[in-house]
Order: structure tokens, then C-alpha cells, then sequence
């Protein structure tokens, strides 16, 4: 018994139990994925979420302990995001033919995603607080913040609500697009990118390549779009 | 790789230190990918050992996203207390914003191809 304490007592202190965790627990949650055949509400990320904060409540373990082991992956984040720029290089034939497309696109996505977050969180009676930590929900998870903190939200339950839109948009979004006939893998991809970020993204990865490029090209400009148009329209509205 | 792994810190780095100097309304790694798309479109091609390291990391795209994630913890309390107003706009407003790119995208598409 004491040596099982001794045991608790060093892997509580060690970054190591938490980061090896966290990476198993979603190595496993993505065997089950390809086992269904990719099953949409197994998603990995949110089985791995799920699993992982169930863990922390059983050993009644606080998310700074968790954080201290899983930040080595979250910081991976950053190399991720300017990787995505090799995949966008590929398709630099056909970016350049429709650039056009592409802005319009971009903005009619980036104003819904926004002025319909306000519209019916504001109709559903939400908390000011949670109604403006969630207008910046479709862009990757520093900018949401960075946007949060400026329009008075809370950015740590932003970071939570972006990764929620992310994953509802990786399990909705290419059923939806196919139920509505949509076929067009970089349109497809785009609104991936546009509406659900990094999670909409590795999903479209998942779909095709080319879905996939479109898809970080999407998640890149909406991000600069956002932390634009999120403070003007809470300006201009009054919020 | 050990190459190309330092090429992407250092379009990051490169990326967080404009970002502080000009003031800009983005993240640090957003401007590092753009610095990076234009580097690689200015060499004309990408070395193969890059795009190995670049497939790699993109692959578990996902992981990347768990400890944010696992955040919710910390606001469970709000969350179940509002759970029905958050899954509601959530989904709806992402469904919107899905189907609003993707057919303006398509339209806009056709129209040049005419």
C-alpha cells in the first residue's frame, strides 16, 4: 500500500502521467474511429476530451496539474499552424485562378458565423458573458481569445466553446454539405476551415487533400476576418 | 526533418515578433504560415523532406486540440447551467455558417466558369 502511495505520489508531481495520458487516450480513441469507419460521433477529439475529463474528476485532479503535463502538445499547435501553409503551396494554381470566389465566400461565411451566434444566442436568452465569449466560436482557438478578452468575454470559456464549434462542425459538416448536395471537395473544404477551424480542418485532411488545403486556407483568413469584424459589430450593435 | 522542423519555429518566431512590432490583429503562427506560404511559392517547389515533416505533424492535427479541450472542465458549472441555450447556438450557428461558404463559394465558381 505504502508503495503504491509512493507511486501516486510521483506520478501526481511529473508532467510525464498526464502527457503520456493524454496522447494515449486519443491514439486509442482514434483506433476506435477507423474501427467504426469513422464513425461521425466519435469523433477523436471529443471521445478524447470526454475520457480525459472524466480521469481528472475520478482522481480529482485539477485542470493547472493536467495542463502543466498536456501544454507540450498545445504548444505544438503554433508548428501546425504555419505547416499548413506547405499543403496551401500545392494548391497555389488554383488559388490564383479563384481568389474572387474565394473573398466572397469568405466573408458571407465569416458575417454568418458571427451575426447568427448573436441573433440566436441572444433569442435562446444566453448570459451576456457566455453570448460574447461565443461570437468568435469558428476561429482557431488563440485568436478566439485574443477577441474574447477584447469584447469583454471569458477567454478560457472561449477557448472551451471554439473547440466545441470545431467539433460540431467536423461531425456535421460533410454529411450536412452531402445531404445538401454539395459535391465540390475545395468548397467543401473552404467552409470546413471557415466555420469549424483546426478540428474542421483535420477532418477535411481526412476527406482529400485538396479538401484539406482549402480547408487551413479557410480557418487562416477567417481568423484575420474575425478578429476584425467580432469588435466592430459589437461596437456598431452595442452589445 | 530536424531541418524542417526548425524552419517551421523559426517562420513562427519570425511571425510573433512582427506581430508584436506592427501591432497587427493577428496571431503569431497565423502570419509565420503566411510568411512560409510566400516563401514557398517564391522557391517555386517544396523539398520533399519538408512536406514529410509538414504531412506528419498535420496528421494528429486533432491531438493538438485536446488540452484546450479538456479547459471545459473548469467551466462545467456554467456550461450545464446553460447547456441547452450553448448547444442550441452552437449548432445552429455553425450549421449556418457551414452551408452560407460553401454554397457562396460554389455559386460564385460556376458564375466565373460561365
Amino acid at each position: 500500500m505504502d508503495r503504491i502511495t509512493r507511486v501516486w505520489v510521483y506520478l501526481a508531481e511529473t508532467p510525464l502521467l498526464w502527457l503520456a495520458l493524454t496522447v494515449g487516450v486519443f491514439w486509442l480513441a482514434q483506433q476506435i474511429y477507423h474501427n467504426t469507419r469513422g464513425f461521425a460521433l466519435l469523433n477523436p477529439v471529443l471521445v478524447s476530451i470526454g475520457v480525459l475529463v472524466g480521469l481528472l474528476t475520478i482522481t480529482d485532479t485539477s485542470y493547472a496539474v493536467y495542463f502543466d503535463g498536456a501544454q507540450f502538445i498545445h504548444f505544438l499547435l503554433g508548428p501546425a499552424t504555419v505547416a499548413l501553409a506547405e499543403p496551401l503551396a500545392g494548391q497555389a494554381a488554383e488559388l490564383r485562378r479563384a481568389w474572387l470566389p474565394i473573398v466572397v465566400a469568405l466573408s458571407a461565411g465569416s458575417l454568418t458565423a458571427i451575426v447568427s451566434a448573436m441573433a440566436i444566442g441572444w433569442a435562446v436568452g444566453l448570459t451576456p458573458e457566455t453570448l460574447l465569449s461565443m461570437l468568435p466560436k469558428s476561429v482557431t482557438t488563440p485568436i478566439a481569445m485574443a477577441v474574447a478578452e477584447e469584447v469583454g468575454g471569458l477567454p478560457s470559456l472561449t477557448a472551451v466553446l471554439v473547440i466545441l464549434t470545431g467539433i460540431t462542425g467536423a461531425v456535421i459538416g460533410i454529411p450536412l454539405l452531402r445531404v445538401l448536395g454539395l459535391r465540390d471537395p475545395l468548397a467543401k473544404g473552404f467552409a470546413m476551415g471557415v466555420a469549424a477551424h483546426g478540428i474542421g480542418t483535420a477532418r477535411a485532411f481526412e476527406h482529400s487533400e485538396r479538401a484539406g488545403a482549402f480547408s487551413g486556407l479557410g480557418m487562416g483568413l477567417n481568423g484575420a476576418l474575425t478578429a476584425i469584424l467580432v469588435p466592430l459589430l459589437v461596437w456598431l450593435l452595442g452589445f | 526533418m530536424i531541418g524542417s522542423l526548425a524552419a517551421l519555429l523559426a517562420f513562427q518566431l519570425a511571425g510573433e515578433i512582427l506581430v508584436r512590432l506592427t501591432g497587427l490583429p493577428l496571431p503569431g503562427p497565423v502570419l509565420g504560415m503566411l510568411l512560409l506560404f510566400a516563401a514557398l511559392l517564391a522557391r517555386g517547389r517544396t523539398p520533399a523532406v519538408f512536406a514529410e515533416t509538414t504531412h506528419g505533424l498535420l496528421a494528429y492535427l486533432g491531438l493538438l486540440f485536446v488540452p484546450a479541450g479538456v479547459g471545459i472542465i473548469s467551466h462545467l458549472d456554467r456550461v450545464a447551467g446553460e447547456w441547452l441555450g450553448i448547444a442550441v447556438t452552437l449548432l445552429a450557428s455553425t450549421a449556418l455558417a457551414l452551408v452560407a461558404t460553401a454554397f457562396t463559394l460554389r455559386y460564385m465558381l460556376r458564375r466565373q466558369g460561365d
